[in-house]
């Protein structure tokens, strides 16, 4: 039972190359059902995301190099030359593919670490592959360990808990203030490309209602058609301040678009009401004196820059807690397969004491012809029983023992001493 | 028995107090119902517990400072148990949580029950005294929301969130929080008062007769109703009211514990 996986990702590949060798869905189900029926790969499963392609298998137990027969198959199905990939791909075998697939699910490998998508991009190649066959048992092991890996690492750990993007990180502290966004308002003035991120993640947190503003009328009213949101006029930008929880800036301007003196009017306005101000403009769109102003809370993007970099190494701390998580899984992995291939051993065992059974009665059960027929039968049966009961300790143990399982990985010797791989071809 | 009951509520509570801080970290649904299981099973023990107290000193669980800081403790994780129903906000219950702790094992860990029986009150002066200690324990819900309001706001307006300013409930919960504790408060408060009024008219033939624990409960009432007025005030809301707030549980504080030992004549401990 051997496990292979070939593949690149963001750090051994460029962009130029991952669309290249990027699979569509219907792309990775051709390109599993095409490796099994060239019996290249008995299971396989075709991971690709924007940042890695990869393909998992388990060979025939009589491919002799199966790694380089998967590289020679992802050339030829992207139609490329086998050397325009070879110093990008990387190779793994056996357990090593086990730790690759569950860093990748728990987000260790991600580009951004510790991120949520590669969870269910992990989670929906597996279940294209499950929905036409191409797994078997060790996949089907191997990628429900690694669905579980990511969510115990997400709920256990706090790798992917803090934001890690200016955009979310303004959304996240809006949060902090208003809780459930539902019932909360935002004034989007600008739209910057940052601007436009917050825009998205604030529809995906369900705000209430979106108002945006831009100097020239026209392309205010596509923002505003763009984003869903309503749109407000340039010049009466001041009295609009009166109504949102939020406000976003991202306009190009020398000068300060948010005045103390608007503000304050504004926080008179609205009875004091909290109000978040995101300003991700340089130079600045808002006075800084107004973070001066009671319930008024500015960031600027130096500050949301500054709390990216501390979630950014505050996620960094939990890589340790991440991989004890990963190494775990492993683990289990590792005493799955000792206990399958202990299995396999010992029914080759079984075979092997049925068959001697089977020649000592017939050579020794001629010296006793004097034996009745009935006698001999029982003699016979007798020898099965006291076969079963000499391997039925040993099965027990090794269904219930983990630790034993993991003591007896290397079976070979075990096939060896008993010469169980005689007349295999 | 008692001792049973008295450590199956503390394993409940510090397991419902295990959930909440996991559920600061992870919000997920089955760790938030797990707490909230937790606490109401220590509610349940906690009430059986109070019960078999009274049995053993044959009164009221509330005649000395151990049996009211105990019931004192009951009605907070009840009160904060029914506003966690009503707002849907759980992250509150990690700093909840650690105050009931430690006024329950303060209460069952150092209580000597008195083995004089108190006088018999009848039902009016039951309900006058649980009525205030309720009263109390919403107070010190909307403290200790405040203090977390105070330290989150510090936060933002500092624009440092820390390792711990991701995980506080959202300011406008707490404030929301603070707010109806200290409604449920001045209700309790109001009816135990009256109640109180009424029971030593009957006993003395006079409702007041210039007790501290009358004067300052007043203050106290006033205190908190001023809170509730200028909460939603444009220059009171925010930061001000929740600083309004934890100075008004000093008073809560004095009336507890210098007045009724100390001061009160009719309010003492047995």
């Amino acid at each position: 039972m051997e496990l292979v996986l070939i593949g690149l990702n963001h750090r051994t590949a460029t962009v130029e190359l991952r669309e290249r060798v990027a699979f569509s869905a219907e792309q990775a189900r051709t390109a599993a059902e095409q490796l099994r029926a060239r019996g290249i790969l008995e299971e396989t499963l075709v991971l690709s995301t924007c940042n890695r392609s990869e393909l998992y298998g388990v060979p025939p137990e009589t491919t002799a190099d199966s790694a380089a027969a998967m590289e020679l198959f992802l050339a030829s199905f992207h139609q490329m030359r086998p050397d325009e990939l070879g110093g990008s791909l990387y190779r793994h075998r056996d357990l090593d593919v086990v730790r690759h697939l569950y860093r990748v699910a728990a987000g260790l490998d991600s580009m951004l670490l510790g991120e949520a998508e590669i969870l269910g991009q992990v989670r929906e190649a597996y279940r294209i592959a499950l929905d036409h066959g191409a797994t078997g048992p060790v996949l089907n092991r191997m990628f429900q360990g690694a669905l579980e890996v990511g969510k115990r690492v997400r709920s256990e750990t706090e790798i992917g808990t803090r934001p890690v993007s200016v955009a979310f990180a303004g959304v996240k502290l809006a949060e902090r203030i208003f809780g459930s966004l539902k019932n909360h308002s935002a004034l989007i003035l600008g739209a910057g490309d940052t601007g436009e991120l917050v825009v998205t993640h604030l529809r995906d947190r369900g705000i209430g209602r979106l108002r945006v503003s831009n100097r020239s009328a026209e392309r205010g009213r596509g923002l505003a058609a763009r984003f869903a949101a309503e749109a407000v006029a340039w010049e009466n930008v001041s009295a609009a301040l009166e109504w949102p929880d939020m406000v976003v800036c991202s306009v190009a301007s020398a000068e300060p678009v948010l005045t103390r003196a608007m503000v304050e009017r504004a926080m008179h306005a609205r009875g004091n009401r909290a109000l978040l101000l995101i300003d991700l403009g340089v130079p600045r769109n808002v006075d800084p004196s107004v973070a001066a102003l009671y319930n008024v809370y500015l960031y600027n993007i130096d500050d949301l820059q500054e709390i990216v970099e501390q979630n950014k190494r505050a996620r960094a701390d939990e890589i340790p807690r991440a991989e004890a998580i990963v190494g775990e899984h492993v683990d289990k992995f590792l005493s799955w397969q000792a206990g399958v291939n202990a299995s396999v051993v010992l029914a080759s065992l079984r075979e092997r004491l049925a068959g001697e059974r089977e020649a000592f009665l017939a050579a020794r059960l001629g010296d006793l012809a004097h034996l009745p027929e009935a006698d001999r039968a029982r003699v016979a049966r007798l020898l099965e029983e006291f076969l079963d009961q000499v391997l039925l300790d040993p099965v027990e143990r090794l269904r219930g023992e983990r630790e034993l399982r993991r003591k007896l990985q290397n079976l070979e010797a075990l096939r060896d001493l008993f010469r169980l791989d005689q007349g295999k071809p | 028995m008692t001792n049973y009951l008295v450590l199956a509520t503390l394993a409940c509570y510090a397991a419902s107090f295990g959930c909440y801080v996991r559920f600061l970290y992870a919000p997920t649904r089955a760790v938030g119902r797990a707490a909230t299981f937790t606490l109401a099973g220590g509610l349940i023990l906690h009430y059986f517990a109070l019960i078999a107290r009274s049995r053993v000193i044959h009164g009221v669980p509330y005649d000395d400072l151990a049996g009211s800081l105990s019931l004192f403790a009951w009605l907070l994780a009840a009160t904060y148990l029914g506003l966690e129903l009503v707002h849907r906000q759980k992250s509150v219950g990690a700093f909840v949580l650690p105050v009931v702790l430690v006024l329950f094992i303060f209460a069952h860990g150092f209580a000597t029950p008195g083995s004089a029986a108190p006088p018999a009150r009848g039902p009016m002066f039951a309900l006058h005294v649980t009525l205030n200690i309720l009263a109390y324990a919403a107070f010190a819900l909307s403290f200790v929301a405040s203090v977390i309001y105070l330290i989150q706001n510090r936060m933002l307006r500092g624009r440092r969130m820390g390792a711990v300013g991701w995980r506080f409930p959202a300011l406008d919960a707490l404030e929301r929080l603070s707010r109806s504790s200290v409604g449920v408060g001045l209700i309790a408060l109001a009816i135990g008062v009256t109640t109180g009024f009424v029971w030593a008219h009957r006993l003395l033939g006079r409702y007041w007769d210039g007790d501290w624990k009358v004067g300052v409960t007043l203050l106290i009432f006033a205190a908190y109703a001023a809170y509730l007025l200028l909460a939603r005030t444009k220059t009171w809301r925010g930061a001000r009211a929740s600083a309004l707030c934890v100075v008004n549980f000093v008073f809560v504080i004095f009336s507890y514990s210098i007045v009724n030992l100390y001061l009160s004549r009719f309010h003492r401990y047995l």
